[in-house]
């Protein structure tokens, strides 16, 4: 439950979602479930003339489990508040 | 106060818990590496990582002599989170140089 914590946290900043097939979606944080599926609106394409497809889509659902990377903001969350929490996840595992 | 079972070092996961904070090495699918300071993990490897360097390997074979170019590309990303699923191994760094 870390990191469905942590990207609670996360919801309004700007991030980017880099799924497995390299497509890269830059857009607000909307929502963020248990199984980390996301939801974005207000986005782009990064690289949008290599990939045209999503042209005019602003807002997204994106299947957790084709994310390979998000790209988060630097001033995301304290680290301290990270590492505290995943000492304490991985205790309790 | 530190308790045994914070200190204890039991399975493989334990392992990864004492390069909290620290920087690791990553090695993932798709022929990727990161190298970046560990900030958080959880049991399906899912991780968070600070000031990493990604290295994607991608090998081309000449049209003409069939030589293997084996060629990296190279980024930076300031914080950046990892989907578990995509792991294949985690490691204090390797020394490169």
């Amino acid at each position: 439950m870390l990191f469905f914590s942590y990207f609670k946290e996360l919801v309004g900043k700007e991030v980017t979602v880099e799924l497995k097939n390299d497509l890269a979606i830059r857009g607000t944080l909307l929502s963020v479930d248990q199984y980390l599926n996301i939801k974005l609106e207000n986005t782009r394409v990064v690289d949008q003339d290599k990939y045209p497809h999503m042209l005019s889509v602003r807002n997204c659902f994106i299947r957790g489990s084709v994310v390979r990377y998000v790209l988060l903001p630097p001033d995301g969350v304290d680290i301290d508040i990270l590492h505290d929490a995943t000492r304490r996840e991985a205790r309790g595992n | 106060m530190a308790t045994e079972e914070e200190i204890a070092v039991k399975e493989p996961l334990d392992l990864i818990r004492l390069s909290l904070d620290e920087r690791i090495y990553v090695k993932l699918r798709s022929d990727r590496e990161l190298r970046g300071k560990l900030h958080a993990y959880d049991q399906h490897l899912n991780m968070i990582l600070g000031d990493v360097e990604e290295v994607v390997t991608s090998v081309e074979i000449d049209d003409e002599t069939y030589e293997e170019i084996v060629r990296t590309t190279r980024r930076t990303i300031p914080f950046l989170f990892v989907r578990g699923d995509g792991v294949i191994l985690v490691s204090p760094p390797l020394r490169t140089v």
